[in-house]
C-alpha cells in the first residue's frame, strides 16, 4: 500500500530542494484553479528518473540518466478542459499555473475552499531488487551477457544491439473531489536487435522483455534468452520467401499477437471516441460485435505487468473490466471527463504520458481470454494460409475500423503444417468484421513479454497486449507474391 | 537567468569535475495549444518549459544526463554523477564533440514576432474558422474530431569545450483540422494541416478546413479491390512518409554497419533519373531550418540524390570520425536525447507537372492518399503498408478504396519512379510532390 507519507521526497541529489507540496498548498492551488468557476480541478505532480544503457558493436555506447519533474493543473468546466504545466515548483509560479488553467472557465471569481484527504493506492507491482540499488556497472553486465549470447547463437549474426532502460516515476494526484493519492511506478525493459547476414542477404530480428518489476526479472527471464530469441528470428528470416498477397486464413500466435486486438477493438472502445461518436463501436452496446468465442478484457491489476497501474493518472484505482463478453459489447474504458459526461463509472483508464499532458482514455493490459482449442490443432486446420509469429506494431482508424499490424516473423501454412518462413508483411482488416471471423481460440493465453508502447494524440504510454493462439478465417495479407 | 552564461558555466563545471570534453544543450520555450470541437473549446493548454542535456567524455567514454530542474545543487550533483558514470561506458576513440572551430553561422531568420505576440483569442478563432469551413463545405460533414492551433516560441543553445557557443530563437505555428463525414451509417475521418514559422506563410485556416473536408468526402463509399499488380500514384502526404524512411536508411553509421538497404550504393543509381532529393537546412523560414545542428556543426544545403545517383550518406561527429567523413550538420536532438541524424528540410524536387496529368495517363491503377501502419524495413528495403485512396480507371478517379495494402521494395520503387508532380507542400521536415511508380502489389481480396 502506498500513502503520501511513504514517498521519499529527496530530489535526485538527496537535498530537499523539492519539498512535498504540503496539504495547504495543494488545497490553495485547487481553490485558485476553481476561482473562475468550473466543475473540477486537479493537480498532477510527477518526478521521474530514468537510466538507459545502449550497447552497440560489443561496446557500451554511453551511460544515460534523465531527471524530470513538474506539475500539471487541469480545470474542467462542462466539456471544456483548461490545462497548464510547469517544471518550476515554486509556489508563486504554481499559482500562476493554476490561473492559466482556470482561463477556460469564465464565471465570476469566487473562492471555494477545497479539502483533500490522503488515500491509499493498491499495489500490483511489488519490487524485490530496486533498479536504483544497482550500479551502472552491474547493469552493463546484463547487457554484455545478452550481446555475447546473440553473437554465440550463430556465426551469421553480424550485429547485436542491446538497449536497457529503467525508470522510477512518482506521481501525486489531488483533486477538488477531495482525493489525494500517490504512486511509485518502476518500469524496466531490455531490447535486443540482431542482424543476420548470409551471402548478400541481411535480415533483422528483435526481442525484448521487462515490466513493472525489479532486477529479479533477469533471474526469471535471462538476458541470454532474450538475445537468443532475437538472433533466432534474424536467422530464420534469412530463408524467408516473399509473403503471399490476398485474403486467406491467418493463425495468430499467442502473446504479442494481442496487437491485433489492441488495434482491431481496443482503441474503438475508448470512451472519448464513443462519446464523440467517432468510433465504429458507437451505439453498439449490448450488440454482438465479435464471435461468441471472444471475451476481451482490460485489466490493470495484473502483477508486475508493463501496462498495469495501481492508480491511473487521475488517481482512480486500476481495475479489471470485461469489455466484450462472449462476443457481446459489455463496456467502455473511461477517464473522469468522459465517464462523467456519459454517466458511466470511472474504470481507471485515464492515463497521460507525463505532467505536460492531460489524461485521455487509454488501455492498460488488454487481452482475450483463453478458449478451448488445442493450439496445434488450430494450425492443422488450415489448408493454405499464414502463421503470424511475431509483430512490430499496428495502427487503426477508429472511424471506419480499418486496422493494420505488421509481421516480423511469419510462416506459410500448407496442408496444416508450417512450411516456409515469409518476409515481413502487413495484415489489414476491419475490426468488427475480423472479430466475427475468429473461428478458433486456443487454450494458451499469453501476454507480451513487457515491451509495448501505445501512442494516441501524440502521447505514449506503456501498455500490455495478449492473446491465446487464434484463427481468423480470412484476412488480407499484404505480401508481394500474387 | 542568462542561459548562455549558464550553459558555459555547466561546461566549465564538467571539465573541473574531471571531464576531458563536454557539451551542454539547453532548450527553453513556451507553448500554446487549443483543440476546438463542434465550434467550442475542448481543451486549452499553455506552458513554459525548459531543459538541459549534458554530454561528457572522460577518456573517450561517453555519459549523458538531462534535467528540467536548474537549481544549482541539482545541476552540480548531475555534473558529478554524470562524470562518474562515464567510467561504465566503453572507450571509443571516435567519441567526442565535433572538431569544428567556432565561427560565423549562416544567417537564418526563424523568429516571427507576430506569432510570438499572437493573442490566445486569435488562435482560438483560427481553430474555429478551420472547423467551420469543413462543416460549411458539405452537409455530409456531420461530426468532427476537432480542429486545433498550436504555437511555440523557443530558444536552443549549445556550448561545448571546444569553445562553441551558439543560440537561436524560433517560432512556429500550426493549424489542423480532422472532420468526419457520414453517409448511411458509414463513418470516415481525414485531416489536413499547415505548419510554418511565419504567420504570413500559413494557409488561411478556412483553406485548411476546406482541404480536410475534400480529403474526407473522397473516402465515402470506399471498398476493397482484388489483389493485383498495378501502377501506383502516391500523393504528397504519403510520399512524405516513404522519403522519411529513405532518409533513415542514409544514416552513415547504420550504412557502414550493414543495417541499411542503401549500403554500398554511393555514386550508384538508386532511383530513376527523375529523382533528385535535397536536404536544405537553410531554406528561408523552413519548418526544419536551423543554422547549427544539435552538436554545434554549422548546417549546409546538400544534394543527396542527383538525377537518381546517390551522392552522400549522413554522419554525426562520431560516425564522421570513424568513417573518415565530415559531420553533415544533421544531428538533431531535444535536450533529453542524444543527437541523431535527422532530416532538416528534406524533399523530392518537384517538376512543373500537375498531378492530374499523371493520373490522366493511367488506365488501371491506384492513387494512394493515405497509409496505415509502419511496415517499412530499412534493413531490407521491404515495405508493406495499409493503404486507402482512389482507384484510377481510364485516366479518371473512379471510386474510393480502403482496407488494402501496398507492398514492394523501396529500392525497386525508387528506380521505378516514372513521373513527379509539382505539388510538394513544405509544412514539415519532409516534403514530397505526388509521384507515380510503374508497379506495386496491391493486396485486397
Amino acid at each position: 500500500m502506498r500513502t503520501i507519507s511513504d514517498l521519499p521526497y529527496e530530489s535526485a541529489s538527496g537535498n530537499d530542494t523539492f519539498p512535498l507540496l504540503p496539504k495547504e498548498s495543494v488545497e490553495s492551488l485547487l481553490s485558485t484553479a476553481l476561482s473562475r468557476g468550473g466543475d473540477f480541478a486537479e493537480i498532477f505532480i510527477q518526478r521521474s528518473r530514468t537510466a538507459s544503457i545502449p550497447l552497440e558493436e560489443r561496446k557500451i555506447r554511453a551511460a544515460e540518466a534523465r531527471i524530470s519533474q513538474g506539475i500539471g493543473i487541469r480545470v474542467i468546466s462542462g466539456e471544456k478542459t483548461g490545462y497548464a504545466y510547469s517544471d518550476d515548483l515554486e509556489m508563486n509560479s504554481l499559482l500562476d499555473v493554476a490561473r492559466v488553467a482556470a482561463y477556460v472557465a469564465d464565471g465570476p471569481g469566487t473562492e471555494r475552499a477545497i479539502h483533500v484527504t490522503a488515500q491509499l493506492a493498491p499495489d500490483y507491482y511489488a519490487i524485490r531488487i530496486d533498479p536504483a540499488d544497482r550500479s551502472v556497472a552491474q547493469k552493463t553486465a546484463l547487457l554484455k551477457r545478452a550481446s555475447k549470447a546473440a553473437y554465440d547463437y550463430d556465426p551469421r549474426i553480424k550485429q547485436a544491439d542491446v538497449y536497457y532502460t529503467d525508470e522510477e516515476k512518482e506521481i501525486i494526484v489531488a483533486n477538488s473531489d477531495g482525493l489525494w493519492i500517490a504512486d511509485r511506478q518502476t518500469l524496466l525493459r531490455m531490447m535486443v536487435h540482431c542482424l543476420a547476414s548470409q551471402r548478400r542477404v541481411s535480415r533483422k530480428g528483435g526481442c525484448g522483455g521487462g515490466g513493472r518489476i525489479g532486477m529479479e526479472y533477469f533471474d526469471r527471464v535471462s538476458p541470454e534468452e532474450i538475445a537468443r530469441e532475437a538472433a533466432r528470428i534474424a536467422v530464420v528470416q534469412l530463408d524467408a520467401i516473399p509473403a503471399p498477397a490476398g485474403m486467406m486464413p491467418v493463425v495468430i500466435k499467442n502473446g504479442w499477437g494481442g496487437v491485433l486486438l489492441h488495434e482491431a477493438v481496443g482503441h474503438g472502445l475508448e470512451a472519448d471516441f464513443i462519446r464523440k461518436r467517432m468510433s465504429i463501436y458507437t451505439d453498439r452496446m449490448g450488440q454482438k460485435v465479435a464471435s461468441e468465442l471472444c471475451t476481451l478484457v482490460d485489466d490493470a491489476t495484473l502483477p508486475n505487468r508493463r501496462g498495469s497501474v495501481n492508480i491511473d493518472d487521475e488517481g482512480t484505482p486500476g481495475q479489471r473490466k470485461a469489455l466484450i463478453e462472449k462476443g457481446v459489447l459489455a463496456g467502455y474504458m473511461t477517464d473522469r471527463l468522459n465517464g462523467q459526461l456519459m454517466g458511466l463509472p470511472f474504470t481507471g483508464n485515464g492515463r497521460r504520458e507525463n505532467y505536460q499532458n492531460y489524461p485521455i482514455p487509454r488501455m492498460t493490459c488488454f487481452f482475450m481470454e483463453a478458449g478451448d482449442s488445442d493450439p496445434e490443432e488450430i494450425i492443422r486446420s488450415v489448408d493454405y494460409g499464414i502463421y503470424a509469429g511475431n509483430f512490430s506494431s499496428g495502427e487503426v482508424d477508429i472511424s471506419n475500423g480499418n486496422f493494420t499490424f505488421s509481421l516480423t516473423e511469419g510462416y506459410l501454412i500448407e496442408k496444416g503444417k508450417l512450411s516456409y518462413p515469409i518476409r515481413d508483411a502487413t495484415l489489414i482488416g476491419n475490426g468488427p468484421d475480423i472479430l466475427t471471423k475468429v473461428t478458433m481460440v486456443g487454450s494458451d493465453l499469453a501476454l507480451d513479454p513487457g515491451i509495448g508502447n501505445c501512442g494516441k494524440n501524440g502521447q505514449g504510454v506503456p501498455t500490455t497486449v495478449g492473446t491465446p493462439t487464434v484463427k481468423i478465417s480470412e484476412m488480407t495479407v499484404g505480401g508481394t507474391a500474387t | 537567468m542568462d542561459y548562455l552564461e549558464f550553459a558555459q558555466d555547466v561546461v566549465r563545471s564538467a571539465m573541473s569535475a574531471g571531464a576531458h570534453e563536454a557539451e551542454v544543450y539547453i532548450e527553453t520555450g513556451s507553448r500554446f495549444h487549443v483543440d476546438v470541437r463542434m465550434g467550442e473549446i475542448e481543451t486549452l493548454t499553455q506552458a513554459s518549459a525548459k531543459g538541459l542535456g549534458l554530454r561528457v567524455f572522460v577518456d573517450k567514454r561517453m555519459a549523458f544526463a538531462s534535467t528540467t530542474d536548474f537549481h544549482t545543487s541539482v545541476v552540480a550533483d548531475l555534473v558529478k554523477t554524470t562524470v562518474e558514470s562515464a567510467k561504465a561506458a566503453g572507450r571509443d576513440r571516435y567519441n567526442g564533440p565535433p572538431e569544428v572551430e567556432p565561427g560565423p553561422l549562416p544567417h537564418l531568420n526563424l523568429y516571427d514576432p507576430t506569432i510570438a505576440d499572437l493573442p490566445a483569442e486569435r488562435k482560438i478563432e483560427m481553430a474555429k474558422e478551420a472547423e467551420r469551413a469543413a462543416f460549411d463545405y458539405d452537409p455530409r460533414i456531420t461530426n468532427s474530431h476537432g480542429a486545433s492551433v498550436g504555437s511555440h516560441v523557443g530558444t536552443r543553445i549549445i556550448a561545448n569545450s571546444n569553445g562553441i557557443l551558439y543560440s537561436t530563437l524560433g517560432t512556429d505555428c500550426g493549424v489542423s483540422c480532422a472532420p468526419m463525414a457520414e453517409r448511411n451509417g458509414e463513418k470516415q475521418v481525414s485531416y489536413h494541416w499547415c505548419s510554418k514559422r511565419f504567420l504570413s506563410e500559413m494557409d488561411p485556416p478556412a483553406e485548411v478546413g476546406r482541404q480536410a473536408a475534400i480529403r474526407v468526402l473522397r473516402k465515402l463509399g470506399a471498398r476493397k479491390v482484388e489483389t493485383q499488380d498495378v501502377p501506383v500514384v502516391l500523393d504528397w502526404m504519403v510520399g512524405h512518409m516513404l522519403w522519411g524512411a529513405v532518409f533513415q536508411a542514409l544514416d552513415g553509421d547504420g550504412v557502414h554497419r550493414g543495417l541499411s538497404f542503401l549500403k554500398n550504393m554511393l555514386g550508384r543509381r538508386i532511383a530513376s533519373p527523375t529523382v533528385t532529393l535535397i536536404d536544405d537546412p537553410l531554406m528561408p523560414g523552413g519548418v526544419g531550418s536551423m543554422p547549427f545542428d544539435g552538436e554545434g556543426v554549422p548546417c549546409s544545403r546538400k544534394v543527396v540524390v542527383e538525377n537518381g545517383i546517390l551522392k552522400l550518406y549522413f554522419y554525426d561527429a562520431r560516425a564522421a570520425r570513424k568513417y573518415g567523413r565530415q559531420p553533415s550538420g544533421n544531428a538533431r536532438r531535444g535536450f533529453a536525447s542524444l543527437p541523431s541524424v535527422s532530416p532538416t528540410n528534406f524533399y523530392l524536387k518537384p517538376t512543373d507537372i500537375d498531378p492530374s496529368e499523371i493520373i490522366r495517363d493511367i488506365t488501371n491503377g491506384f492513387y494512394v492518399t493515405e497509409t496505415i501502419g509502419h511496415g517499412i524495413n530499412t534493413v531490407t528495403g521491404d515495405f508493406s503498408l495499409g493503404a486507402a485512396g482512389m482507384w484510377i480507371r481510364d485516366g479518371e478517379l473512379a471510386f474510393p478504396v480502403q482496407e488494402v495494402t501496398i507492398a514492394g521494395n523501396m529500392l525497386e520503387m525508387m528506380r521505378n519512379v516514372e513521373q513527379i508532380a509539382n505539388d510538394a507542400r513544405f509544412i514539415s521536415t519532409i516534403a514530397s510532390p505526388t509521384f507515380k511508380i510503374a508497379e506495386m502489389t496491391v493486396s485486397g481480396r
